[in-house]
């Protein structure tokens, strides 16, 4: 899905499209981002937790 | 049926309706609005939840507690201490099953140090009917600054299933209202 | 990337029929599939359907239905049932329908696709067998370090993996699809959503098995210490992203009703597929809701996250918030009803129960579930809320009034055309989006009620008569508590229609042939307007405009009551 098909008109087809229409480009976006802003940040957040005095 | 090959191939460069955009206007403004409003309530809301805590062992806590309980003392009901801390104090709350201990009596308008964490299982501080809620985690110890602003009788309830007791759960609080106690007994004075 | 790549070398031809209302070519092998996940996900409703009404009854001071023991045993087979097997099992035939279907493609591997069935269906079987026995009453968050029975947590992670090998196939079908040419340009709009729903199911099911591994092999001995935050933390990234999932399903479910029923394209493809977009970019960022009344976490990662970053998934859904409705006005004002604001609305097949479930659920998710979930998930409102009865209102109002209404909606559409067997008892087929979607709503609003008044969710007796020290909530809670009884028992009924007439028309449905008429009608040009993309253009939205001005005043309105009560509160910091 990544490859593009060739566009019949002579229109270039704009790279938002493109994005939108690339499945895996979305599921690797979709899966990165939930991971690094939500798991990781806050994984980090609690190791960081000091031990009580 | 036949695939029919699509009639504008391009849809992204479609001019977007007026009223489309005038509603993503809307609604994109006010989502920033109510992520703005959080990050200033840090600034001049009284209400925050403060992230401070600790790594602890639940023994260690629940030794931590007992100390504060003990000191602290001033009579017990149902076999459980009525804890009065001076104001500012560190304040220990424990939640295990199945009860919040100890029962505290704290003063309406004085800010106290609460430290709040569990034994056992996780456990969730509701503060009844004032409706502050806050989890609980056996192994972390939380810290936040906690200032009463009505006097009266207060109920803490478990709000995280905590197994076959989770309805017993309960604790207390006590809020007196100092100055208002003291205009009182000038009166009864008086008269 | 080939589609022999994917899955292997293709094998022997697919065998296809040609859908006479649609003129969709429809691969035998995936509406065998499909037919298959959507009966496994209403028996599923069935079971996890009667421990809800037996939940609500129990927490009905008047009856208080189960002792403890039993009450808490039907929560947690309530949560795992209906949260997460029914609407997973619809799911996973929304993806084979919204990739082979609608992409007149074959389904790809159909033989692993039924790995994937069975996998699910022994892992559903094997976490309610675990839950009945008594010693796995954990609730579905299963928080450690309380402990359920080791296949409580095998059970979950057989079926997600089940789950995952259907995303899979519905991946590869995309492939295929594209390899073969079966369609053009870009997908129709209902597989884009589809899609969304697929990437946010990988993500959700990768988190949980992250977490519930190492929780099984915590159960089995092999692990000495789960950290109950850490965990909490892990779970919910597939915990509420499981519902994130249902929200991309439901709406896609919208536009498809709104297509095959009335005709209608999407407004703009552009914006529609954006709203979709901003779901795959940040919906699942949410899973912080949960964390917000937490130790340790920094302000600054709970505000990114719970506001779904500036709240541009909010975004998402105020969109098709506007764009599901503005489609259908705009269909039926080509329909022809153009007299007023609102001809088109009064004049809409509310009759036909796929619509009315439809659009109920639009306008119940937006109003009860969507309002309710932003300030609940607002950083400093949260601590009004946190775990009471509240959250269950909330999620009660997107998962039952949104989702699982979308999802009756949608059957009345699989039985004629992938079942193709006639609505049995069309009278009373009718009737049950509405009983259904009014009793649900009550359990929602009356949940939220008791919460509101402080009613801690989870709680087998809200009178606390054992307990030591004694305490009592107000009057208004019992109230709330006993309504919201009433309403389950309504929820119930309109349940027990539904399964009746699916059941029903599953076995002795009138088979459909060859020029039989519809009870309930599609739109003529339906067919095209679902397997097809592009936009309706420029059209006038009066009715649509008022429609989502009401909602933005209660939203605005709602929003800051619920501040003015935080105000109100004891000071902390």
């Amino acid at each position: 899905m990544s490859t593009l098909e060739p566009v019949p008109s002579s229109e270039r087809v704009p790279t938002m499209q493109r994005i939108l229409d690339n499945t895996f480009l979305l599921l690797f976006l979709g899966v990165t981002i939930p991971t690094v802003l939500y798991i990781l940040w806050g994984v980090m957040e609690l190791v960081s937790i000091p031990l009580a005095k | 049926m036949a695939v029919f090959p699509p009639k504008e191939r391009i849809w992204w460069n479609e001019p977007i309706e007026r009223v489309e955009l005038i509603w993503i206007g809307v609604a994109f403004l006010w989502g920033l609005f109510m992520f703005g409003f959080m990050i200033t309530w840090h600034f001049i809301g009284q209400q925050n939840l403060n992230k401070e805590a600790y790594r602890i062992a639940p023994s260690v806590y629940e030794t931590k507690v007992e100390e504060f309980a003990k000191k602290y003392q001033v009579r017990e009901e149902q076999g459980v201490p009525v804890v009065k801390p001076p104001a500012g104090a560190d304040v220990y709350i424990l939640g295990r099953l199945w009860q919040w201990w100890p029962v505290l009596e704290l003063e309406k308008g004085t800010s106290y140090r609460i430290h709040l964490s569990t034994i056992d299982w996780m456990h969730g501080f509701s503060l009844q009917p004032v409706n502050i809620n806050i989890s609980a985690y056996p192994g972390y110890e939380h810290v936040f600054t906690l200032t009463p602003t009505e006097s009266g009788e207060f109920g803490i309830v478990c709000n995280e299933f905590c197994g076959i007791g989770h309805h017993t759960m309960t604790g207390k609080i006590y809020v007196k209202d100092q100055k208002q106690a003291e205009v009182n007994q000038r009166l009864v004075a008086e008269r | 990337m080939t589609a022999e790549t994917v899955i292997g070398a293709v094998g022997k031809q697919a065998e296809f029929r040609t859908c006479q209302y649609t003129g969709l070519k429809v691969d035998v092998a995936a509406q065998t599939l499909i037919k298959a996940n959507a009966v496994a996900a209403v028996v599923f409703l069935l079971i996890g359907g009667l421990l809800g009404l037996s939940v609500a009854l129990t927490r009905w001071p008047a009856v208080h239905l189960l002792p403890a023991e039993w009450f808490y045993l039907a929560l947690t087979g309530h949560g795992a049932n209906v949260l997460l097997f029914w609407i997973i099992f619809f799911e996973i035939a929304v993806l084979y329908f919204a990739s082979a279907v609608l992409l007149n493609c074959r389904i790809a591997a159909p033989k692993f696709a039924w790995l994937g069935f069975i996998l699910m269906i022994v892992g559903a079987l094997l976490t309610n067998y675990a839950v009945l026995q008594g010693d796995s009453s954990v609730m579905f968050t299963s928080y450690p370090p309380m402990q359920a029975a080791p296949n409580f947590y095998l059970g979950l992670i057989l079926f997600a993996v089940g789950a995952l090998i259907g995303c899979v196939i519905f991946f590869a079908t995309l492939v295929i699809a594209k390899e073969e040419r079966t369609y053009e340009g870009s997908v129709p709009l209902v597989t884009f959503g589809a899609i969304t729903a697929a990437i946010i199911a990988v993500f959700t099911i990768a988190s949980g098995a992250v977490i519930l591994i190492p929780t099984w092999l915590w159960s089995l001995g092999l692990i000495s210490n789960i950290d109950p935050l850490m965990y909490k933390l892990v779970w919910w990234a597939m915990g509420h992203s499981t519902q994130q999932i249902n929200v991309s399903a439901h709406v896609s479910i919208w536009y498809l009703t709104a297509a095959l029923l009335l005709g209608a394209k999407p407004l703009s493809e552009k914006v529609s597929r954006t709203a979709f977009f901003m779901y795959i970019l940040f919906l699942q960022l949410a899973s912080a809701h949960h964390l917000l009344a937490e130790p340790g976490l920094d302000s600054s990662w709970k505000i990114v996250n719970t506001s779904y970053m500036m709240y541009l998934a909010v975004l998402g859904s105020m969109v098709h918030g506007l764009t599901v409705p503005g489609a259908i006005e705009a269909a039926q004002r080509k329909n022809g009803y153009t007299k007023g604001v609102f001809e088109w609305l009064r004049k809409a097949p509310w009759g036909n129960p796929a619509f009315s479930g439809m659009f109920l659920s639009l306008v119940m998710f937006g109003f009860i579930g969507g309002i309710s979930g932003v300030v609940l998930g607002t950083e400093q409102l949260n601590v009004l809320m946190h775990n009471t009865l509240y959250v269950p209102g909330h999620f009660h109002g997107t998962v039952v009034t949104g989702t699982t209404l979308a999802f009756m909606g949608g059957t009345y559409l699989v039985l004629p055309l992938i079942f193709q067997r006639e609505i049995i008892w069309p009278k009373l087929a009718k009737l049950q989006p509405y009983l259904f979607g009014i009793g649900a709503a009550g359990i929602s609003l009356f949940m939220m009620g008791a919460g509101t008044l402080g009613v801690p969710r989870r709680h087998w007796d809200i009178t606390f008569s054992d307990a030591p020290i004694a305490f009592a909530h107000s009057a208004g809670a019992f109230l709330m508590m006993g309504l919201n009884g009433i309403s389950a028992i309504l929820a119930a009924l309109g349940g027990a229609i539904y399964v009746i007439v699916v059941v029903g028309t599953v076995l002795f449905g009138k088979k459909i042939v060859g020029g039989h008429k519809l009870t309930f009608p599609l739109h003529s040009g339906g067919g095209a307007a679902v397997s097809h993309y592009g936009s309706e253009g420029a059209v006038k939205l009066p009715g649509t405009i008022i429609l989502i001005t009401i909602f933005f005043v209660s939203f605005v309105l709602y929003y800051f009551i619920n501040w003015k009560y935080l105000s109100e509160l004891w000071l902390f910091h």
